[in-house]
């Protein structure tokens, strides 16, 4: 199992490389080079690169509040001759955008939450308990994690619409928080395999149960590994597109994400819609992007097993 | 002293009483595993295995009759053209996915730890690293739909600049072109991949040890020398999980091939994972498409497999040649 292993040490490394780095970094950016033309060169190429790639983004800041009209006649790269609203209006009546932000958030919450929890429960009896088998076990919930949605998605499909939950959400919230779950399992699995033996004995000798020993011995030791990955499965859930194109069919059950990608070639998409819809549906996703930056960078590496 | 030897007698106790502990230690976790055991076997185990034994019948879905036909849906896919294209396709969206992001990422990584973090410090760095990865954080039905738009060929806005900037005549059609579509479909999936593999390999990098990079300088190792003997060995553990993830991402990809073309025009952007969803919803073909949703599992899991193996391997040679050395 050296693939696990060296995902293992990643991840552990990540979280202390990142303080080392900055400390690193600060001590390198105090020593004054000398001037140097080529310095600038690559910056400007580095920064170039960076408005490339933000550049559809800008794209569309710049034509959500233009009018039909005056985009056709200035084209794209103007800016807007008047402040127009319009765009937004529409998009916001045709969506009824906040039944479909409070859908997305309250999905997201709920499957995160489960997922973490039951995350919690199987690396305490898999990393901890270390119960028969747990070894294949970890292995089979890291291939369960690779696993393409198509090759399991019928049979669900049919399932829930058997029990009647065709149009429901918590199909998504189950269907996520379980394979969000495999993922969260396969990591804190291996975190907690090497969490330190001498504080369960002494819980143990206190005389703690099982129970209490994850919740007042475990799990604050687990709760910022435990944070990461709720806010991952915040954002995937939130970003989920798949599932909810199959299972949420109706405009009051609809996610964010779904409800503009249902709009596509409907007659209200004109420029100025797109673009502020694309604004709009965007924003929550930049705003837990900006709370959010640290915790991100330290665990995408989680990320980076999925 | 005493200490040590303390230390010691405790060890020896500790050794002794070895078992009795782990038999007290590891009993009463079992239960803990139950919930997810049950979620697991539930949503993925046997829907997974009910999609195997679906691909073996002839069925339309619902209510209507299943017909067993065996391993005829397979051998249809042998001679399926759409099949073929589809999976061909695959090898346009890793090259998109996950070979021209580990290539660019890794320049790029290296160029913001090793330089603009030491010349203009660690906060340019870390801001531009941002500015990379926020595509990937995206929602792909938003970020499809203005991708849809940028590269629409009437009002889309590369276009619109083409036609009212630089005066050319006839503009592309990049969705509706099949020359060109499945290159559009990749330009968005590199747009929303680069970032990714820069923040694994800028925070792998942190891990390496400074002064190797210091005795380099020293003995006049130029940047490009640094990057092939330092960077590139120290951090290839995260190459291979940024090559496992991606290409696994890259086999899977479906909701930029909704949003931009729906698998057109002509199949020509057709892939896999889309193949199988119009079969199971649009053409009620249920058991076609599990056939297909099989076949690209099983590709997954031999994909993932070669990978892993490849890492195992070159893992146990370094650890070899540590201990010649």
């Amino acid at each position: 199992m050296s693939m696990s292993s060296s995902v293992k040490n990643t991840i552990q490394g990540r979280m202390t490389a990142i303080e080392r780095k900055d400390q690193i970094k600060r001590e390198t950016a105090n020593r004054r080079k000398p001037m140097n033309p080529m310095r600038w060169v690559i910056l400007v190429a580095c920064v170039l690169l960076a408005l490339i790639i933000l550049s559809p983004l800008f794209l569309m800041v710049l034509n959500a509040f233009k009018t039909s009209t005056d985009y056709t006649q200035n084209g794209p790269l103007s800016l807007p001759s008047e402040l127009y609203f319009g765009g937004l209006v529409n998009f916001w009546k045709a969506t009824n955008f906040p039944i479909k932000f409070w859908n997305s958030l309250w999905i997201s919450v709920v499957s995160a939450l489960l997922s973490v929890g039951l995350s919690l429960f199987n690396a305490y009896a898999l990393g901890i308990g270390r119960v028969r088998g747990s070894a294949w076990i970890v292995a089979l919930f890291m291939i369960l994690t690779m696993l393409p949605g198509e090759g399991f998605i019928y049979p669900l499909f049919y399932m829930f619409n058997a029990v009647g939950m065709g149009n429901s959400q918590w199909t998504i919230v189950i269907i996520c928080g379980i394979i969000n779950m495999a993922f969260g399992t396969y990591l804190l699995s291996s975190v907690m395999s090497t969490f330190p033996k001498e504080l369960l004995e002494a819980a143990q000798i206190d005389g703690a149960g099982r129970w209490r020993t994850l919740w007042g011995v475990v799990f604050p030791i687990m709760k910022s590994n435990c944070a990461v990955l709720f806010i991952f499965f915040f954002i995937w859930t939130w970003n989920e597109f798949y599932f909810t194109l199959i299972f949420l069919t109706s405009g009051d059950t609809q996610t964010i994400p779904l409800a503009i990608a249902s709009l596509q070639g409907d007659r209200i998409m004109d420029v100025p819609t797109i673009n502020a819809g694309s604004l709009i549906s965007l924003v929550p996703a930049f705003l837990f992007f900006l709370v959010f930056q640290r915790t991100l960078t330290k665990g995408i590496t989680a990320g980076a097993v999925k | 002293m005493s200490r040590t030897a303390t230390s010691a007698h405790n060890k020896r106790e500790r050794n002794a009483n070895e078992k009795i502990y782990e038999k007290r230690l590891r009993s009463g976790y079992g239960r803990y595993i139950i919930p997810g055991a049950i979620g697991t076997v539930v949503i993925l185990l046997i829907p997974f295995v009910a999609n195997i034994w679906i691909s073996l019948h002839n069925w339309r879905g619902g209510r209507s009759k299943m017909k067993f036909i065996g391993l005829d849906n397979y051998i249809k896919l042998i001679g399926d053209e759409k099949f073929w294209t589809s999976f061909s396709n695959s090898i346009y969206m890793i090259v998109a996915m996950a070979v021209i992001p580990l290539l660019i990422g890794l320049i790029l990584s290296a160029v913001l730890f090793d330089y603009i973090g030491r010349e203009f410090g660690g906060k340019t760095s870390s801001f531009l690293r941002a500015c990379y990865y926020i595509p990937q954080i995206l929602p792909v039905g938003v970020a499809g739909i203005l991708w849809n738009w940028i590269l629409n060929s009437q009002t889309g806005a590369i276009n619109r600049i083409l036609a009212g900037f630089f005066g050319v005549e006839k503009t592309p059609d990049w969705l509706g072109d099949p020359d060109l579509a499945i290159y559009a479909v990749m330009l968005m999936l590199i747009w929303s991949q680069i970032g990714y593999p820069v923040v694994i390999f800028m925070s792998a990098l942190g891990r390496v040890d400074p002064e190797l990079y210091e005795a380099a300088a020293l003995d006049g190792a130029g940047w490009w020398r640094r990057f092939t003997a330092i960077t590139l060995p120290q951090i290839k553990p995260e190459i291979f999980v940024v090559v496992l993830t991606c290409t696994v991402a890259a086999l899977k990809v479906f909701g930029p091939v909704y949003m931009l073309t729906k698998g057109g025009p002509q199949s020509s952007t057709l892939v896999p994972s889309y193949y199988s969803y119009i079969n199971f919803f649009g053409k009620s073909q249920i058991g076609y498409g599990a056939a297909i949703a099989s076949v690209l599992a099983i590709l997954i899991a031999i994909v993932a497999a070669v990978i892993m193996v490849f890492q195992n391997r070159s893992a146990a040679r370094e650890r070899e040649g540590a201990l010649n050395a």
